[in-house]
């Protein structure tokens, strides 16, 4: 047994309020010298790189609901960097490199598990697809490759090959593939940010921003008006409602993701698995459930809502994949609201407003992106708006300039 | 022991006439049809049923009700199985799950002594150094938890679904239900109504709701009756209304189908989940809810021998005793954390009969046998409304105790609904407020617990539902129900612990509260941090305790502190049933059998099947050669039915080509063809076609195979916004297509019998022609993919084989041979024309792939055409060029990198073995400096193998497209007068078509 859990067995009452992980409710305060909208894990992310590497502790975030509560709670925690543009590959194996020690970092375990993810390939067209994601991978290092069905069938013995009439031709077997205890990511950086004297104020909804020639001056919240120096929003799903509340239009359309998951059962599968075309991938957690999830919803909604026919089509895919999943019980269904740019590649960096940074058009993608969001918009704002290089494509004006990232084919269902 | 089943009135579910067996861990238990696994287990007094998530501590029955994760069981296809749904007549051989060893003696079960040093959460403050080591940890911490093991053998049984429709879908068939669904059904609605259970009646059927035990019986007998008796009602009993999606649409669960409701109005008359009452060991195996003791002896008529004691915190659980005695147990005490009843009638009751009553007081301990696995005794305290414990009260022996601490409505479907739960200090009990529209509430979900009020409730909702469906309701009746049945605090922490508050997830009054004490106030935080409530019951039991705790633990109202949401499903549900009938068409072409008569290696495009050559598998890249030598020197034909098609008619069908394609369409020649290039806002190339115009207002246009569904769809929504006047049909699986291809095609059309001119001058490349081809109407397109005088033949799908038969008796003299869609790749890339979808990508505009020559740059308007204008003034970031290599070279493969400088300018997209150039050829993305021929780029292939490719010009082959415009022709003839207006002229046959 570790050492580290004796502490807590031998004392009568461990007084945890000593070594709590979050602080208690504050005050508000009339200015900071920058707030962060949105207590998920990109916003928590950037407080944390803030305080601990640039020595700016004057910071608020501020969350409407619950820490880690919007898309950091609901996503299905894959964690990757096989994607196909080099500015991707580069930005995501950047994260992976971060997530790998980022328990240690913490002195909190927040349970990253490298498994793999294998994506299955079930035409020639995305066989193609596959080579090339793998290739630009490979050429940053990352650990990725094509492998035939023979190899499939050796590491996940129980994967039906020949699934809906599609068998599957090849697969791109991503080893940095992992999955992570995705509440413990935005608790980690929470802890770490507050412990440095970041404030997070939970229940407190920004409802208006203040600007003035170019500048934004404050934020309107539920608790009262709040000055600041500069403002991140990282609000995931509702960037495009509270971006245009500071006067920007984004590129961006909102629509649901719905996942669920099973009840537990011993280990069985190790790897992420996913199908292009059947658009569905399927996860054992730590705790043994089964998680399922698949595409978008095929409408704009801004609503968390779950539904019967995505349910449906979802595991049927999976049940396909896995035939005898259909002896297994459902537990949960769940929905979140990807905000999707037209390219499937973040909007990160400056605004028409000088000191008022995005961290937006996250879609399917944000968890896995999560440490090096934050480690990337903290050199921005401790920098007074200089972009870190790993972000620069993912400008906002890259969709006036033309200069898209495409990831459209990287990311459809493989999350 | 048991002293062997009750007479009846007891035990209603099981016929004693037909006993049953199964095994459970390899013993032979006997029981009657009727019984579940669980009642049989408990009716041969066999209590332990499994082991908990966490510590392996033994469990037994709580609920009986399906409502808890206590009886998970294994069976030989599925984990997780609820033993209380297993009837015992059809489940042969089960087990328990989750241990180490015997479910008896678990190995396991050591956990249980090490809990201390295993506090919530305990997995984040450990097992990560150094870096790495959790992977070592996480083997042991994954093996641990789960629960059953999953049968990876088993397939997917038979299953269906079936949709149903209805006025007022009633969901749940106790009291309020039954009597909701009678209303509604007498005031002329069509009900339906659903029950999880497999009699209807609900609490009738088991719980007393007087003190003589008198009312339900009679009360439920003519419910029963008349909802029976009424033609308006249709009942599903033993079926689960598992989720509520928006506008009243039902999931319900019945067997093997999943029926799909759609309502107009919605009942919810879903009863309440019963409470327990937290203190230390009260999960011991004997100890359960007084709503289950009920039902093992109304239902199964078990009656265990051990003594009982029934722990009270509302009068309800006073005629549980009284239940119990009648049924012959002996009820060691009743102990009442109020300082009475309410009804002084119950109390003499139970002090005639020589009970014990404690009052004030509570159980403190719950004390486990010799074996460690069943209650044995317990020990009572005084106790006050707040949770303080005083003096020892008793030490009562017993083997059984029944308790009830109140109750919480089964809000899960109304929150699904959005509806919200608000807590009511006065009465100690949450209640649903905030329904979505036409959504109703009845019984004691509603927070009505007496029988007379729940049945008014229940009148009431069906009335309530009639004047929402516009019929005639009648009055509403008064509803009241003072009664308490929620104890405010029925929480006694121990020093020692193991209070359990989440039986499922193991979690005790401490890891709740220290939860808090860490920082995780909120109760969504509570629950992840803790596991609260995420475990197989989603928080029956637990969400009012936790609430209740935390409010206290963050100094908050329980309104404020709420419960977590609820999701679908209310009850874990089999995979199987969702995913029904699975479903997976392939499409096939008229040809198809012709194809596999021809020995053709099908391969999948799309939902279609197309040939990818013709011959053996290992002889795949020599019919390949074979056939494409066919096309150049002699003739072949393919099979392109799959190609889209699309037929556009009216005044305005050219002008919106216009605005659709690149290209411009308004002075097209009728009985010409044009390229079409459809490119979407961001002026991506995503689809190509060719479009001949058939006459001033007809256009049929083809689109590519995977690609034509979108491309059809785009152009609706487009002219729902455009309102131009034309009508849009996809007609790809009307017609079938044969492209015929190489120098003898024009001779083996002739030899067919074709009623066309079809000389160069008579039928020039790029014209559309209809006419009779062996006696078939055709529309032909002279079209030339792979690089070779060729025509494309459209005939109704009906023809297809027809034609193919004369094609290849007219192709004999001739040799012809027909090809697959492999070979065709290799010919269209010795032609240098590119396939949308292979050697484009999601950023591929005009520019880049050379296609700026299909841009009508005058026209004002296409979509896309902003965007292909502003990227064609920036300089190339990459260009689409032709590559050759020599036949020594590894060859790249589609999706290898190009590299400029060790950077990644591009990738290879189409690449083959080219046997009439006898040199490797492909497409790749290089960069623009890199374009010219003459110049080279380097490609990195298998194993980081790097090659330098020659770029070469476009086409490979055929450079002065001398072979597909023109071929030598003895005797040029004239041009066919106005050749399309056939088509129109020949409406019949037109209509005949589609």
């Amino acid at each position: 047994m570790p050492v580290a859990l004796l502490k807590y067995g031998l004392g009568d009452d461990f007084p945890f309020e000593d070594h709590a992980d979050l602080p208690g409710p504050t005050a508000l305060r009339d200015h900071y010298d920058v707030v962060i909208i949105g207590g998920g894990g990109h916003g928590v992310a950037t407080a944390y790189y803030l305080a601990k590497y640039h020595g700016i502790t004057n910071v608020a975030v501020l969350e409407k609901a619950y820490l880690g509560g919007g898309n950091t709670a609901r996503n299905t925690a894959v964690i990757r960097s096989n994607y196909l543009t080099p500015e991707g590959v580069a930005f995501y194996s950047a994260s992976v490199k971060l997530y790998e020690q980022l328990s240690n970092e913490f002195d909190f375990n927040i349970m990253y598990s490298q498994r793999g993810q294998l994506t299955l390939a079930h035409t020639d067209a995305t066989v193609r697809a596959f080579r090339q994601r793998a290739e630009v991978n490979k050429h940053f290092g990352g650990r990725t490759e094509l492998i035939d069905r023979q190899a499939i069938a050796e590491l996940v013995p129980c994967l039906n090959l020949d699934p809906a009439e599609l068998p599957v031709l090849a697969g791109l077997w991503h080893r940095d593939g992992a999955t992570a205890r995705h509440d413990a990511v935005a608790w980690g950086y929470a802890r770490g940010a507050t412990q440095r004297g970041v404030e997070l104020h939970q229940l407190t909804e920004v409802t208006d921003i203040a600007s003035d020639s170019g500048r934004v001056t404050g934020v309107v919240t539920n608790r009262g008006t709040v000055h600041c120096g500069c403002v991140v929003q990282a609000v995931a799903g509702h960037s495009a409602p509270l971006a245009k509340k500071a006067g920007i239009d984004l590129p961006l359309v909102a629509y649901p993701l719905q996942a669920m998951v099973t009840l537990p059962v011993k280990p069985f599968l190790n790897p992420l698995v996913s199908s292009s075309a059947l658009h569905c991938y399927v996860q054992q957690t730590s705790r043994g459930e089964i998680v399922i999830g698949g595409g978008s919803d095929p409408y704009p909604l801004y609503q968390s809502r779950a539904s019967l026919p995505l349910k449906e089509s979802l595991i049927a895919s999976a049940v396909d994949m896995f035939p005898f999943l259909s002896e297994m019980r459902l537990l949960r269904q769940w929905a979140g609201i990807t905000d999707m740019t037209t390219d499937y590649s973040p909007i990160m960096g400056l605004s028409p407003l000088e000191n008022y940074y995005l961290d937006a058009g996250w879609g399917t993608w944000g968890f896995k992106a999560t440490p090096i969001c934050g480690q990337t918009m903290a050199q921005l704002v401790a920098s007074g708006g200089q972009v870190p290089e790993l972000i620069q494509p993912f400008a906002l004006d890259r969709f006036d300039r033309f200069q898209q990232v495409n990831e459209m084919g990287a990311t459809a269902a493989s999350h | 022991m048991t002293r062997g089943r009750l007479p009846a009135p007891f035990g209603q579910h099981i016929d004693r006439e037909r006993p049953v067996t199964f095994t459970f861990e390899g013993e032979t238990i006997s029981g009657y049809a009727g019984d579940t696994v669980v009642s049989a287990l408990l009716g041969e007094d066999r209590w332990l049923l499994s082991r908990s998530f966490k510590y392996h501590r033994p469990r037994g029955p709580l609920s009986l009700a399906g409502h808890d994760a206590n009886t998970l069981v294994q069976t030989p296809e599925a984990a997780n199985r609820l033993a209380e749904e297993l009837p015992a007549e059809d489940t042969p051989v089960v087990t328990g799950q989750n241990y180490w060893g015997s479910l008896d003696k678990d190995r396991f079960s050591l956990l249980d002594r090490l809990g201390r040093f295993l506090p919530v959460g305990f997995y984040y403050r450990a097992f990560f150094k150094p870096q790495g080591i959790w992977h070592f940890w996480e083997r042991f911490i994954r093996a641990a938890a789960g629960l059953g093991v999953a049968n990876l053998a088993v397939q997917p049984t038979y299953s269906d679904k079936q949709y149903l429709f209805c006025d007022v879908a009633v969901i749940g068939g106790g009291p309020a239900g039954l009597n909701a669904a009678l209303t509604a059904a007498e005031g002329g609605a069509q009900v339906l109504l659903v029950d999880e259970n497999p009699y209807l009646g609900g609490a009738l059927t088991y719980h007393r709701f007087d003190t003589a035990g008198t009312e339900a019986g009679p009360c439920l007998e003519q419910l029963r009756t008349a909802v029976t008796a009424h033609s308006g009602i249709r009942v599903l009993t033993d079926a689960t209304c598992n989720a509520w999606f928006s506008d009243h649409y039902l999931p319900v669960f019945q067997g093997q189908r999943l029926f799909k409701v759609r309502a107009r109005t919605c009942v919810l008359a879903t009863g309440s989940s019963e409470q327990p009452v937290v203190f230390r060991n009260n999960d011991l195996p004997g100890i359960l809810l007084c709503s289950a003791l009920e039902r093992l002896l109304m239902h199964h008529g078990v009656a265990p021998e051990q003594p009982l004691v029934v722990l009270a915190g509302n009068d309800a659980a006073y005629r549980t005793a009284l239940t119990a005695l009648d049924a012959g147990l002996t009820v060691a005490a009743l102990v009442d954390l109020r300082p009475g009843a309410n009804d002084p009638a119950l109390t003499s009751a139970l002090t005639e009969q020589g009970v014990p009553l404690y009052t004030q007081a509570t159980v403190y301990q719950a004390e486990a046998d010799a074996s460690g696995t069943r209650l044995a005794a317990v020990r009572v305290h005084a106790c006050s409304d707040e949770g303080t414990v005083g003096d020892d009260l008793a030490h009562i022996p017993c083997g059984l105790l029944a308790m009830s601490a109140g109750y919480m409505p089964a809000y899960q479907l109304a929150c699904h609904g959005g509806a919200q739960l608000s807590y009511h200090d006065d009465r100690a009990g949450f209640s649903l407020s905030n329904l979505p529209q036409g959504m109703l509430l009845a019984g004691s979900v509603n927070s009505l617990h007496s029988l007379e009020a729940v049945c008014a409730d229940g009148r009431n909702a069906g009335r309530a539902a009639l004047e929402q469906l516009g019929l005639d309701a009648g009055a509403v009746e008064a509803t009241e129900c003072s009664e308490r049945v929620n104890h405010p605090w029925p929480i006694f922490k121990h020093p020692k612990g193991r209070e359990f508050v989440d039986f499922d997830e193991d979690l005790q009054i401490k890891d709740i509260i220290n939860s808090a004490r860490l920082g995780y106030r909120d109760i969504q935080l509570v629950k992840r941090y803790s596991t609260v409530g995420m475990g197989p019951s989603q928080g029956r039991h637990s969400a009012l305790t936790t609430a209740r705790l935390i409010a206290r633990a963050t100094d908050r109202t329980v309104s404020d502190t709420g419960v977590t949401t609820a999701r679908p499903p209310v009850k874990p549900e089999p995979l199987g049933l969702i995913a029904g009938r699975r479903f997976h068409p392939i499409r096939r072409t008229s040809l198809h059998d012709r194809h596999l008569t021809l020995g053709a290696q099908m391969i999948p495009a799309g939902s279609w099947r197309r040939p990818g050559f013709y011959g053996r598998p290992e002889q795949r890249l020599a019919a390949i050669a074979r056939e494409a030598q066919a096309v150049r020197s002699g003739v072949g034909m393919i099979d392109v039915s799959t190609l889209g098609g699309i037929d556009l008619r009216g005044p305005d069908a050219a002008e919106f080509l216009n605005r659709i394609y690149t290209y411009g369409f308004l002075k097209l020649p009728v009985g010409r063809t044009r390229y079409a290039v459809l490119t979407n806002e961001q002026g991506v190339v995503v689809d190509d076609g060719v479009a001949a115009r058939l006459g001033e207002d007809h256009f049929y246009v083809t689109a590519t195979t995977t690609g034509v569904d979108r491309v059809y769809r785009d152009m609706l929504r487009w002219n729902t916004q455009w309102r131009l006047e034309l009508d849009i049909a996809n007609v790809t699986s009307a017609y079938a297509a044969i492209n015929v291809a190489g120098p003898n095609s024009r001779a083996v059309l002739e030899a067919a019998g074709c009623d066309l001119d079809l000389s160069a001058a008579g039928f020039p490349y790029l014209a559309c022609r209809e006419g009779q081809l062996a006696g078939l109407p055709v529309r032909l397109l002279r079209v030339g993919f792979v690089g070779e005088l060729g025509f494309e033949l459209h005939v109704p799908s009906l023809m297809a084989a027809t034609l193919w038969d004369s094609l290849m008796a007219a192709g004999e003299d001739y040799d012809l041979q027909p090809f697959g869609v492999e070979t065709q790749r290799l010919l269209r890339l010795e032609k240098g024309h590119i396939i949308v979808g292979q050697d484009t990508d999601g950023m591929s505009h005009p520019g880049e792939i050379g296609l700026n020559w299909a841009i009508n740059n005058k026209k004002p308007f296409f979509v896309g055409g902003r965007s292909v204008t502003i990227l064609a003034g920036q300089p190339l970031k990459r260009q689409l060029v032709g590559f050759t290599l020599g036949t020594g070279a590894p060859q790249p493969k589609e999706g290898h990198l190009v590299l400029r400088d060790g950077a990644i300018v591009g990738n290879v997209t189409s690449c083959e073995y080219s046997p009439t150039l006898d040199r490797i050829i492909g497409l790749a993305y290089a960069h623009p400096s890199d374009s010219e021929p003459g110049g080279s780029i380097t490609i990195r292939t298998d194993d980081g193998v790097c090659v330098a490719a020659e770029v070469a010009a476009l086409p490979f082959y055929d450079p002065d497209n001398a072979r597909q415009t023109l071929c030598a022709l003895k005797q040029p003839r004239p041009a066919w007068p106005a050749p399309c207006s056939r088509w129109h002229s020949r409406a019949a046959a037109t209509r005949l078509w589609f």
